[in-house]
């Protein structure tokens, strides 16, 4: 990693305060940036919080945006909330597997894309929707998927993320 | 933005911005979630060339407006002053729209609503079936101004309930005003909100007086999305509504916990604090009144478990978000251990209203024990999606049919979702049902939130049973047992129903988890969890025994109970279908009828969506 993970953390605890209640905000701040929480980073901000490693763990995996394994070039998230559920967001969901050739949610061998499912993205006046980086697809189709997925593989990275680290 | 250190310095500065407000006509473009996803965007950049182009600058106003509601017809406009109301909107409209308010010339023509039912055009919002029955004192506003600009919500009398409390009231009035008025908590379970604030402020004056306020945004329940198009859209209304309530409970801090999946509410809200501390509304010595008064932003990480009050609390606290036990409940112990006042963001932003207009106006509108108006989502198998507001009390059919506009494609209506995965399913035939707290509860559902998803004849109830004891078995936070196992337990149960292996006994074996869920559960999570299974079994039992007995699904959703099939007399060998053909199960030449191979086809019912003759069967 560029930079050392000491210098992130004391920073982080610096903009959110050195106390046990900002624990989840300098989580969030270090899986905005890495797009996952490196085990040395967790291990730092054990340290520096003295809060247990293993309480660390606790909250990392209780908390859905948290992810422990890095993620590929584009996150796409198929939104499974109710109104997407029942116009179709399952055989969304079955489709962008199939194209993927992903056997289960996660990322593809070549770390172009993560699979996910989110709750709900609040778009439900367009559902079903599919959303790929920061960009929210409105009422997805098994047809449209395709074209989806070609459009950001030619797309080497969205600006803001961050590659993957192997 | 002068910072304001008095009540009158406001009302100058109101004052001031009712004068300067031009008589210029604006354009504004909704900008909400939903708008965007459909290109409001790139319609903004596109209105912004044009009057460039057409040098208009001085004479058009153009801003980005938070959510209309409406999210079916985005991108939305409307050009004021006069409230010409576009919806559709795309890029190659712009010249046009500008060219016409410039000149001065009438609507264009296309851009307004067609009643589907009259096919007449309609000019105005209000005029819309959609709009017209609805009562919006929350949403109101949101197509007027612009949520990052606190002026324009003081010029349309924002921050104006805040200067009569701090100007005319004592705290115990504001109490007894908000219970007066019979404001109940939006967040679901419709607790007295004056009741809850008096509480607060009791337990606090014995402990000390500090204590909190906390506006619960984490708006877990899928299906919904009225506090996120609150927050993007008028922010300030529910910061106002949050220092009257500190006022009147006497906290200085508060707390807004809010989704991090809801990225714009979060920057909104942000920009709202910031611009209310810099005017002198929000932190220290407020309109130089002596109550002071800070907001932080916490964002969720993503657990539906989080909207429970004391999880919440657990959360903000930097800990897991697991619930505990009450009583104690927040209000008498909450946040760092301290009385705590925690309200839904319709609830705040509610309070301003009811100051400003009066508790009795309020209690005027709804029903006997449930007033005011309540926020919905109205999506799904739908005509007219989007969000709603209406009074207490109206029913569910004027609900679906005069706002809604029926069901789409000539559909039957089944149920009607309430409530989230606390809720359940109302069926069709208690369409007369009002929409009030009682009511909702007796029929076996909730209010909820306010997600509210239409299903029609091609949903399975079952299938959707099986999928909220999905979400809340992955939801559960897994501290008490009934609730863990529980959810799990009816998830498999419900798989195996939904799968052809369901024996009667299993129906049994779901009511009585349920009624074990009910009364054991730890927290509201587990003992609501059961509501979607016990409501489907009270309205749709015969649709669970078609399944268990008989090994069909009525609505043909059930994967392993259907069978694709192609019409041979119907199909035209277009080879449409083998191109989306997931499992290459489709076979057939050219301009022949092709055929399905059943042992390869994976049922995902693409070539149903593509195919034009509609030869494909389900069965």
């Amino acid at each position: 990693m560029p930079v050392t993970e000491t210098d992130e953390v004391k920073e982080l605890l610096t903009q959110f305060g050195k106390r046990r209640s900002s624990l989840i905000a300098v989580l969030q701040e270090v899986q905005r940036t890495h797009r996952y929480l490196p085990q040395p980073t967790l291990r730092r901000i054990s340290q520096q919080l003295e809060i247990p490693l293993p309480e660390i763990y606790h909250v990392a995996t209780f908390y859905n945006c948290f992810s422990l394994e890095p993620v590929g070039r584009h996150v796409v998230q198929v939104c499974m909330g109710t109104a997407c559920h029942v116009r179709g967001a399952p055989k969304v969901l079955d489709r962008l597997l199939t194209d993927l050739k992903l056997p289960k949610l996660g990322t593809t061998p070549d770390a172009q894309f993560t699979l996910r499912t989110v709750r709900c993205v609040g778009c439900c006046g367009l559902a079903p929707v599919v959303r790929v980086d920061d960009h929210t697809h409105p009422n997805m189709s098994q047809p449209k998927v395709k074209g989806m997925i070609r459009k950001y593989a030619a797309r080497p990275e969205t600006a803001n993320a961050v590659p993957a680290h192997k | 933005m002068p910072r304001l250190n008095s009540v009158q310095q406001l009302e100058e500065y109101r004052a001031f911005l009712s004068s300067r407000a031009s008589h210029r006509p604006c354009l504004t473009v909704c900008a909400g979630s939903g708008c965007t996803a459909a290109g409001a965007h790139d319609v903004l950049d596109a209105l912004r060339k044009e009057i460039r182009k057409q040098k208009v600058d001085d004479e058009i106003e153009l801003k980005s407006t938070g959510c209309h509601g409406f999210c079916e017809r985005g991108p939305l406009m409307i050009i004021w002053p006069d409230g010409t109301f576009y919806n559709r909107v795309t890029t190659a409209n712009a010249a046009e729209i500008v060219r016409s308010v410039r000149d001065g010339k009438g609507a264009v023509e296309k851009l307004l609503y067609k009643d589907p039912v009259t096919g007449q055009r309609v000019q105005k919002e209000d005029e819309v079936p959609f709009y017209a029955r609805q009562k919006r004192i929350l949403f109101g506003n949101n197509g007027r101004i612009d949520p990052q600009a606190i002026e324009d919500y003081i010029a349309v009398g924002g921050y104006c309930g805040l200067a009569k409390v701090l100007s005319e009231f004592q705290p115990e009035q504001v109490i007894e005003n908000v219970t007066r008025s019979g404001l109940r908590g939006r967040g679901g379970a419709g607790f007295p909100t004056g009741v809850k604030w008096s509480i607060c402020r009791k337990y606090a004056q014995t402990k000390g007086g500090e204590c909190y306020l906390i506006c619960n945004a984490d708006e877990g329940d899928p299906g919904a999305f009225m506090d996120r198009s609150l927050l993007e859209g008028n922010p300030h209304s529910v910061i106002e509504g949050m220092i009257i309530g500190s006022f009147a409970i006497g906290a200085k801090e508060g707390y807004v916990y809010v989704r991090a999946e809801y990225p714009l509410a979060v920057e909104h809200l942000g920009v709202a604090i910031g611009q209310a501390e810099q005017s002198g509304i929000l932190g220290d010595n407020i309109l130089g009144s002596g109550h002071s008064f800070r907001i932080q932003i916490v964002q969720g990480a993503g657990a539906f478990v989080c909207g429970e009050e004391t999880a919440l609390i657990a959360s903000v606290e930097g800990r897991v978000g697991e619930p505990h036990p009450r009583p104690p409940y927040p209000a008498q112990q909450g946040l760092w251990r301290k009385p705590t006042v925690i309200n839904n963001v319709k609830t705040w932003a509610s309070v301003p209203v009811i100051i400003n207009r009066g508790a009795d106006w309020y209690a005027s509108i709804g029903t006997e024990k449930s007033k005011g108006t309540m926020v919905f989502s109205l999506v799904g198998k739908i005509n007219n999606t989007g969000l709603v507001e209406v009074p207490m009390g109206i029913s569910l059919r004027e609900m679906i049919y005069d706002i809604g506009g029926g069901i789409p494609d000539g559909k039957q209506l089944k149920a009607i979702q309430i409530g989230g995965p606390s809720g359940g399913c109302i069926p069709a035939d208690l369409i007369d049902l009002p929409v009030d707290y009682e009511q909702l509860t007796k029929a076996g559902s909730m209010m909820g939130s306010g997600g509210m998803v239409v299903m029609d004849e091609t949903t399975c109830m079952v299938d959707v049973a099986r999928y909220f004891m999905e979400f809340l078995a992955d939801e559960s936070c897994g501290q008490c047992f009934p609730c863990r196992e529980g959810t799990q337990q009816m998830h498999n149960i419900l798989t195996g129903i939904c799968e052809g292996r369901g024996t009667d006994s299993d129906l049994e074996r779901l009511e009585d988890l349920g009624w074990m869920m009910r009364e054991t559960s730890l927290c509201g999570l587990g003992q609501t969890a059961a509501n979607p299974v016990l409501t489907t079994l009270r309205y749709f039992r015969n649709e669970y025994l078609e399944h268990i007995r008989n090994e069909t699904c009525p609505a043909k959703v059930c994967r392993k109970l259907i069978i694709y099939e192609i019409d041979p007399t119907l199909c035209n060998g277009c080879g449409a279908c083998v191109k989306v053909c997931a499992g290459q199960a489709i076979l057939g030449e050219k301009d022949q009828p092709h055929q399905i191979n059943s042992a390869k086809c994976t049922k995902c019912g693409a070539c149903l969506e593509v195919c034009q003759p509609k030869a494909v069967l389900v069965s």
